[in-house]
């Protein structure tokens, strides 16, 4: 049977109705859903979504403040900030990439390396950044591109400062250098310092005065669309530039010691004794620091890192060497201290010395022996025996006090980063290394051999103590900071140790006299450098023993490095010195000369004739009054 | 007899989508950075989106009734050619040329399905016996499937709330309701197994938009940010920096809402929210009032599903639904969903104003 249906309008029209409504409370329901909504986004959270809008719009790019200039005593530029332009592409203004880079080519050279580069760049950027196609142009290349600029559509020039070494390896120990940051070397807040900058202090005066030399960065809020091109500046905060830095320095006299030195393995540091200003600072062989400012290639870098001569070891703060006899001195101050001690008393030097019931010989340099020797014939002719004397009735103990006092041992506390210690076996350090002290220890430590090390600013700065009636200074590169807007100069306070403890009258002046035999005396182990000397010099010789990695010239792993240390005038000394030199056997021979040019310029203002002639033109010149 | 009367259009609900032009005039005159070429293109396709009102208007709704089997076939078979020889734009395959004509045939489906569900129910009694709801559901179920199949996810879930928009409205029995509601729980996780990767990230950004946010969840985190900065009277007309610095992306199509609501607030929102409401008020108040099953079941799923469009439009934009292509009516800039649109209110003041004199 079939079911006809038959149609009941006002029934049906009841049951849409019913629906409508059913329709219209659940609609009714989302709706209040959706304004719930719009008022806690619109109302509620207003102002976190307005700052994300805010913060989507506007940009702060930074300004980078020109790094600070690095002057010498004299206002030689040591460190410059040095425009540099560098061409760049924004590849969305470009019409015809092709083309633009054919005409690019006969004003630039753009070997295949560059474009390589540039390639490279080209597939990595973000739209509408613009890639570098090649840094550093000379100053024809950058002015070609300047006049002919409007031809090419999409190019620009950009002039950049760069830190630039004008005098190129000079003093590059006390000064360092600027590299790029790393990403490593941004953490945490300083990556917050450091936002906008490229580059950081690396080493020397660079990387300990970072913070003067940056100034502060400068912005400019920009507002920026989604695809981070800039569309107008809001705002801007102007860089303050960083600070000028004046050093101690002399470049010349650096120039001097670093030409005479040759690149010959060794060390100098020459102070001011009354203040510890840093006259020169030489470690060598020299090295330029200027390809490290904006990456090293790595062959460069591989050349100097595997050279045996080690250029890049700054030998003045971190050069651990044996002090051989220039530390007789020193222990001799000690034993004037004591009530024991007599200075006229002469010992007998046979060319040998044992131990109390032992027959381990310690021999003499001088295998003959030097006969009876008083102190002051045992400085003047560095008797080794009097001295294994001297240390076996003072002890370890006593010696390593009295040269912690001189400050061996201990960082000098410069202001450059990254000194060492030395070594100097006091009880603590006997302990610590878990082996015996034996006598025999303690002898040949008398005559700076054995486990002592000392660096050759410790060794500058104890003689310098020396000459500084006992007050030890700490040794200063930087003079003063310079504003660079007022000009004024913020000049360091010298800083003094305590003095080193004194318990007889004239033991220092009986030291001083003694050391000054060294140079003047007839058999002084210095006495070369004395012909014609107008002032006096105190000074002594060293010859330091050690085994080497390297061979010497005789193919032997013995090295004798040539040590010698001085101060002048011995009436009111003005300079105090250390010079090493590795390899170079007797003190005397190759350490002292360069010592006495060193002094012969800063006291006399003399050049040394060997190299005057070769003495960087652009100190004469490169002049600024700071 | 006026001249709306003449022309067979509901007066208030012509002002109101006049109002809407003009508004979606401002808006997308912002959207698109102040660009007049723009605002004229606009204008120009809200004057043929009118046009095709009006002219629809003028036809009776028993014509509509007639034409209803066909057109639903004719949608169908495009729909099917479409997935056959349709070109492929943005990795789906939705439209098919017709010479300088791109046209995408399941944003007619958005008319065509209710139109030939009302049809079938007009046919029985209300409310329907199951054999009647499961053929159509069939009827449904075919255009649905083909545009899910293209794929277009947002359109096809369109579609099909159009067609159940219908058979709720013809009275479907509650238990069927609540029988299909359990077993669509169930269908769930085989749905998300045959998903695009797309569409589930889709749905995966909807509840962590902040998990990706460069990537999938941008457009979401962008449009929230318009929203969330305009605050209660928003930062006032061209001020969208959202739009104009390009952060928002489909500023001028599915996000128009996103800088509406940037520049006029939540005042502003509430008043445009009021006036939608008072377009689906107008719909439904022509379905109560239309005469035969047909028409009202037509008139009243129409003006339901206008609101649907409204509300997934601002959901999303507000961030509390998926990210479904899915237009503003008539404020978005868009070539055939705005015909659609504006087709379907045609319809509506048809059946206004063709109304036979009570015997």
């Amino acid at each position: 049977m079939r079911y006809i249906p038959l149609k009941n309008d006002s029934q049906e029209l009841r049951l849409f109705e019913s629906r409508v409504l059913i329709a219209a409370i659940l609609g009714t329901l989302l709706v209040l859903g959706l304004v719930t909504r719009l008022g806690y986004l619109q109302v509620v959270k207003h102002r976190y979504y307005a700052t994300l809008a805010q913060n989507n719009r506007v940009a702060a790019l930074p300004i980078a403040p020109a790094r600070g200039l690095i002057l010498d005593r004299n206002g030689v530029v040591l460190a410059d900030d040095f425009p540099v332009f560098t061409l760049q592409v924004t590849p969305d203004r470009v019409p015809d990439m092709q083309r633009l880079l054919a005409k690019l080519k006969p004003l630039v050279a753009l070997n295949a390396q560059d474009l390589r580069d540039f390639r490279r760049r080209l597939a990595q950027r973000k739209p509408f950044q613009n890639v570098t196609l090649r840094a550093h142009l000379s100053e024809a290349e950058a002015a070609r591109v300047a006049v002919n600029l409007t031809r090419l559509e999409g190019a620009t020039l950009h002039a950049r400062l760069r830190r630039y070494y004008p005098l190129g390896g000079l003093a590059t120990g006390a000064i360092g250098y600027v590299s790029r940051i790393t990403r490593g070397e941004l953490q945490g807040q300083k990556a917050e310092r450091y936002f906008g900058y490229r580059h950081i202090g690396q080493l020397g005066v660079e990387k300990s005065y970072q913070k003067d030399l940056m100034g502060r960065i400068g912005f400019k809020d920009v507002e920026m669309d989604a695809r981070g091109r800039a569309v107008k500046v809001l705002k801007r905060i102007l860089p303050r530039a960083g600070r000028n830095l004046y050093l101690n320095i002399d470049a010349q006299m650096q120039a001097i010691g670093e030409q005479m030195l040759a690149n010959r393995p060794g060390s100098v540091v020459a102070l001011d004794p009354r203040t510890g200003a840093v006259l020169t600072l030489i470690s060598s062989p020299i090295y330029d620091p200027n390809p490290f400012v904006n990456g090293i290639r790595e062959k460069t870098y591989k050349a100097l890192a595997t050279n045996p001569a080690g250029p890049l070891d700054n030998r003045a703060l971190n050069g651990l060497y044996p002090p051989g006899s220039t530390i007789k001195p020193f222990f001799a101050y000690a034993a004037l201290q004591t009530h024991w001690f007599n200075p006229h008393k002469r010992v007998m030097c046979p060319g040998y010395y044992h131990l109390p019931h032992s027959t381990h010989l310690f021999h003499c340099w001088k295998p003959l022996g030097m006969g009876r020797v008083d102190l002051k014939d045992a400085i003047e002719q560095s008797c080794d025996v009097y001295f294994y004397h001297l240390a076996f009735k003072q002890g370890i103990d006593r010696m390593t006090r009295y040269l912690g006092y001189f400050g061996f041992g201990h960082k000098t506390g410069i202001d450059l980063p990254g000194e060492y210690r030395g070594l100097v076996p006091t009880q603590a350090w006997i302990k610590a290394s878990g082996r015996p002290w034996y006598p025999g220890q303690t002898i040949i430590t008398g005559i700076g051999q054995g486990p002592l090390l000392v660096t050759p600013l410790q060794l500058a700065d104890a003689v310098a103590a020396i000459a500084n009636h006992g007050v030890r200074m700490r040794p200063e590169v930087v003079r003063g900071i310079v504003n660079p807007v007022t000009h004024h100069v913020h000049y360091k306070k010298p800083y003094a140790y305590p003095a080193i403890p004194r318990r007889r009258k004239n033991s220092l002046k009986r030291l001083i006299r003694d050391m000054t035999q060294v140079v003047e005396g007839p058999h002084g182990t210095a006495r070369g450098i004395a012909y014609g000397l107008p002032y006096r010099v105190a000074g002594k010789t060293g010859t330091a023993q050690l085994w080497s990695v390297v061979p010497n010239y005789k193919g032997k792993h013995i090295r004798s490095d040539a040590l010698f240390m001085a101060f002048a005038p011995v009436k009111n000394p003005r300079i105090a010195i250390a010079v090493i030199v590795e390899h170079a056997g007797f003190g005397a021979l190759a350490a002292a000369p360069i010592a006495r040019a060193l002094m012969n310029f800063y006291l006399l203002g003399h050049v040394h004739a060997r190299t005057q002639n070769q003495s960087h033109p652009q100190i004469a010149q490169a002049r600024i009054t700071p | 007899m006026s001249l709306f009367e003449r022309w067979h259009l509901d007066k208030p609900l012509f002002v109101a989508l006049l109002i809407l032009g003009v508004v979606s005039l401002v808006v997308l005159y912002s959207a698109s950075g102040e660009s007049v070429h723009f605002a004229v293109d606009d204008a120009l396709h809200l004057l043929v989106g009118f046009a095709v009102m009006i002219i629809l208007a003028q036809i009776p709704p028993e014509t509509y009734r007639r034409w209803s089997v066909p057109v639903f076939t004719a949608g169908v078979l495009g729909l099917a050619a479409v997935l056959a020889i349709g070109a492929v734009r943005f990795g789906a395959r939705r439209w098919i040329a017709l010479g300088p004509l791109s046209i995408q045939p399941s944003e007619f489906m958005k008319l065509f399905v209710p139109m030939a569900l009302s049809w079938f129910f007009s046919r029985g009694h209300l409310p329907p016996r199951l054999s009647r709801l499961a053929i159509a559901t069939l009827i449904l179920l075919v255009p649905v499937l083909l545009i899910a199949k293209e794929p277009d996810l947002g359109t096809s879930l369109i579609v099909f709330l159009s067609g159940i928009i219908v058979l709720f409205l013809a009275g479907i029995g509650w238990r069927t309701v609540l029988t299909v509601l359990v077993m669509g729980t169930a269908a769930a996780p085989i749905l998300w197994a045959h998903m695009h990767h797309y569409q589930r990230q889709r749905i995966y950004i909807l509840f962590h938009p902040e998990a990706d946010p460069l990537g999938a969840g941008y457009h979401a985190i962008q449009a929230m940010i318009a929203v969330g900065s305009g605050g209660l009277f928003g930062q006032g007309w061209l001020s969208s920096s959202q739009a104009r610095l390009h952060f928002l992306p489909d500023s001028t199509t599915d996000f128009a809402f996103a800088v509406f609501c940037q520049e006029f607030g939540l005042f502003g929102n509430l008043a445009l929210l009021a006036l939608y409401l008072f377009i689906v008020y107008r719909g439904l108040r022509i379905a109560f009032a239309a005469q035969d099953t047909y028409s009202r079941l037509l008139a009243g799923s129409l003006s339901i599903l206008f609101f649907f469009d409204v509300f997934i439009n601002m959901g999303m934009v507000a961030g509390i639904l998926p990210v479904v292509g899915v237009p503003l009516p008539l404020l978005s800039y868009g070539g055939t969903s705005l015909l659609i649109i504006m087709a379907g209110l045609g319809v509506l003041m048809s059946i206004h104003s063709h109304r036979r004199l009570v015997n």
